[in-house]
């Protein structure tokens, strides 16, 4: 197990600039979940701590050791692929055991370690089979195995959900998590996904265009979101966004209607602010302004709404997600309003988050 | 009638002719697809084979029909005749190393090329040039190459004064049958390596910086990734390789013609100085079906090779 430290790290190819200093510490035994849309990076940072990308500038390092230019074999991390990486002339346990019998490994100690591994992820009646004969979650854990066979000083995952089905991605989440809880080994993974980030992580790292946008804790994440961007980009349905002007303590949306400013902690009156509203937080409020109900989706547990807002003309669409039941239809009036102290205010020139946490 | 039946439900209206039938059925449709094919491999494929072996069991020259004498001609090959025994004894040396060293040739081309390099697709299509050469053409150059008086390679060592005087390149026997071995392995080459090359473009890069976090060497991964998934392909372009090379005749004869003293004949080549120009057409079928059997066993190793590959087949248990 090791700390991993990225230290002002950059990458260019060629001209272009994929990474542009990037600052992350991961602890000894954290679950570091790097997340972002595509094209931001993630998996270049990811390839990079592995050794399969060289370092343009700035310093990974492993266990207090800069890795620059340890080759890849010598960092001691196991990797999980996207697309598994199973050798598919090797059985599950050759597969397993590949980079153990490179290491010259005894073969009683080969076999423990593979049984080992074997029983803690299911595939112990699976050990013959050759990948061509596995499902999708199957391989996906032969992938894993192959990793913990190593017993490696840091895991790395990129995207390794990606190609399953639905289910057996929430499935396999957890299992990534429970198996994480037990061997306690420091892991990186990379997603885009950011309910996976959410839900598997004791630190997410957002990054976006090359740069770290914020780092923290999931629900810190969620609650504290540095910028538009991580407000936008964590939680799902994602969070409403309304323009409008800070003026006499009161938000003026350019749709026309005011709502009462959150407190901020620097003066923003008169200044071009963007009110940012989770679907959750909002309630039904017969003081609240008017909605347009469009879209109706039940799906049992929550009710989702799509509503227009605004004036004729400047009318804007946002979500609005309520626990209970409503009978509202399309076309109805309903009357709304953000629950207390959840709504935040970004700062529409800085995209900053120029609220603060009052919950 | 409220449900429409389908045509060919319809049986209870009509009864189809068998015409009919044979129109719309379809596995009698598959047939008539396969008629054109089918004609062209029986009349130009299995014909000429079988006639070429009921000639060879019969006394058949040219200009006089011949009689049914069973096995005397392979009776006189195989007893009498030391050339077809030579002949038969260089075609298997030659088919071994020309495969050998084009199989090894053609992987070390195949991995270099596979690599990252400036001018790539020219590279290889420069590659391929020898393959896109009419094989006579290239022979012809070759015979003026290795010629005994204007050889450029005998040239050139005396101009730097390596040799004192020509070597007899094509004139001495044992020369001259690496010579020949060393065309068909330059002319030979490029196909395997461009197949094989082909072939490395399928193996997904995510295995080998899988192999290289695994902690393989180079070397270690070309043994336990690369070639082993390239064992298919290479089994499929070796059978070929050693089909092409065991029937050689084209370059053997714009070459040497067999020569000197028989030293270069291949089977085909032989078969065909003995049926064509010697008239003896069925000791010269006799030569050309005793092809056959080694054509056979290497079809053979190649296709019971293919199926120990357990890790190919299906996801089936």
């Amino acid at each position: 197990m090791a700390s991993v430290d990225i230290r002002d790290v950059r990458k260019a190819f060629g001209a272009v600039q994929i990474i542009k200093g990037v600052n992350v510490e991961i602890a000894d035994g954290e679950f570091v979940i790097l997340v972002g849309p595509s094209g931001c990076g993630k998996s270049t940072l990811l390839r990079m701590i592995a050794g399969l990308e060289n370092i343009t500038a700035g310093e990974i390092a492993i266990n207090g050791r800069v890795v620059n230019n340890v080759p890849p074999k010598e960092r001691d991390i196991a990797m999980v692929f996207q697309n598994y990486a199973l050798y598919p002339h090797m059985s599950v346990k050759d597969n397993m055991a590949f980079s153990m019998k490179l290491r010259k490994a005894e073969q009683s100690e080969i076999d423990e370690r593979v049984s080992k591994a074997a029983k803690i992820l299911g595939l112990t009646p699976l050990l013959d089979r050759f990948p061509r004969q596995l499902s999708g979650g199957q391989r996906q854990r032969v992938a894993m195995g192959r990793a913990i066979v190593r017993d490696p000083q840091v895991f790395l995952f990129d995207e390794p959900l990606s190609n399953l089905d639905a289910k057996l991605r929430v499935q396999m989440r957890s299992e990534i998590k429970e198996l994480h809880q037990r061997l306690k080994t420091t892991t990186v993974y990379v997603t885009h996904d950011q309910i996976e980030a959410m839900t598997m992580a004791d630190k997410i790292v957002v990054m976006h265009d090359g740069i770290v946008e914020q780092i923290g804790a999931p629900l810190d994440l969620y609650d504290n979101p540095a910028n538009l961007f991580v407000a936008g980009f964590i939680g799902s349905p994602a969070m409403n966004f309304i323009k409008g002007t800070a003026k006499g303590g009161q938000f003026v949306a350019e749709a026309g209607f005011s709502l009462p400013l959150p407190k901020t902690g620097e003066s923003v009156e008169g200044e071009a602010v963007t009110l940012g509203l989770r679907p959750e937080y909002i309630r039904m409020d017969p003081k609240g302004f008017a909605a347009e109900v469009v879209v109706v989706e039940p799906t049992g547990s929550e009710t989702q709404v799509a509503l227009h807002i605004g004036k004729d003309g400047q009318q804007q669409e946002i979500i609005a997600l309520f626990r209970e039941r409503i009978s509202a239809k399309p076309g109805d009036i309903i009357h709304i309003a953000p629950m207390e102290g959840r709504a935040h205010l970004f700062s529409t020139k800085s995209e900053r988050r120029v609220s603060i946490t009052t919950v | 009638m409220t449900t429409p039946a389908s045509p060919k439900s319809g049986g209870t209206g009509h009864t189809a002719s068998t015409w009919e039938r044979l129109q719309s059925d379809r596995n009698w449709l598959g047939f008539w697809f396969m008629v054109p094919a089918a004609f062209f491999l029986l009349f130009f494929l299995a014909y000429p084979l079988g006639k070429g072996v009921w000639m060879s069991l019969t006394d058949i020259k040219i200009g006089r029909p011949g009689q049914f004498v069973g096995l005397e001609n392979y009776e006189e090959l195989i007893l009498y005749d030391k050339t077809f025994l030579y002949a038969t004894g260089f075609t298997l040396v030659y088919t071994a190393i020309a495969s050998a060293i084009k199989f090894a040739l053609g992987l070390y081309l195949a991995i270099l090329l596979n690599n990252n390099m400036p001018f790539k697709s020219f590279i290889r299509s420069i590659v391929l040039i020898p393959f896109i050469v009419p094989t006579v053409l290239s022979a012809i150059a070759f015979w003026w190459i290795f010629d005994s008086q204007f050889s450029i390679i005998s040239w050139f060592l005396r101009k730097i004064n390596l040799i004192d005087h020509n070597i007899n390149f094509l004139g001495d026997p044992l020369m001259a049958q690496a010579t020949v071995i060393f065309c068909n392995i330059w002319r030979g080459v490029p196909f395997i390596a461009i197949t094989l090359l082909a072939g490395l473009q399928t193996v997904s890069p995510s295995l080998y910086e899988a192999a290289t976090l695994d902690g393989a060497s180079r070397w270690q991964i070309f043994k336990n990734i690369t070639y082993p998934l390239l064992t298919p392909i290479i089994a499929v372009v070796m059978t070929f390789s050693v089909l092409f090379t065991f029937t050689d005749f084209q370059l053997i004869w714009a070459m040497t013609r067999g020569g000197p003293v028989n030293a270069t004949h291949l089977m085909a080549t032989y078969s065909y100085q003995k049926g064509i120009l010697g008239g003896q057409l069925g000791e010269g079928s006799a030569i050309a079906t005793a092809m056959v059997p080694f054509l056979l066993a290497a079809i053979m190793v190649s296709f019971y090779g293919l199926q120990q590959r357990k890790w190919q087949q299906g996801a089936k248990e």
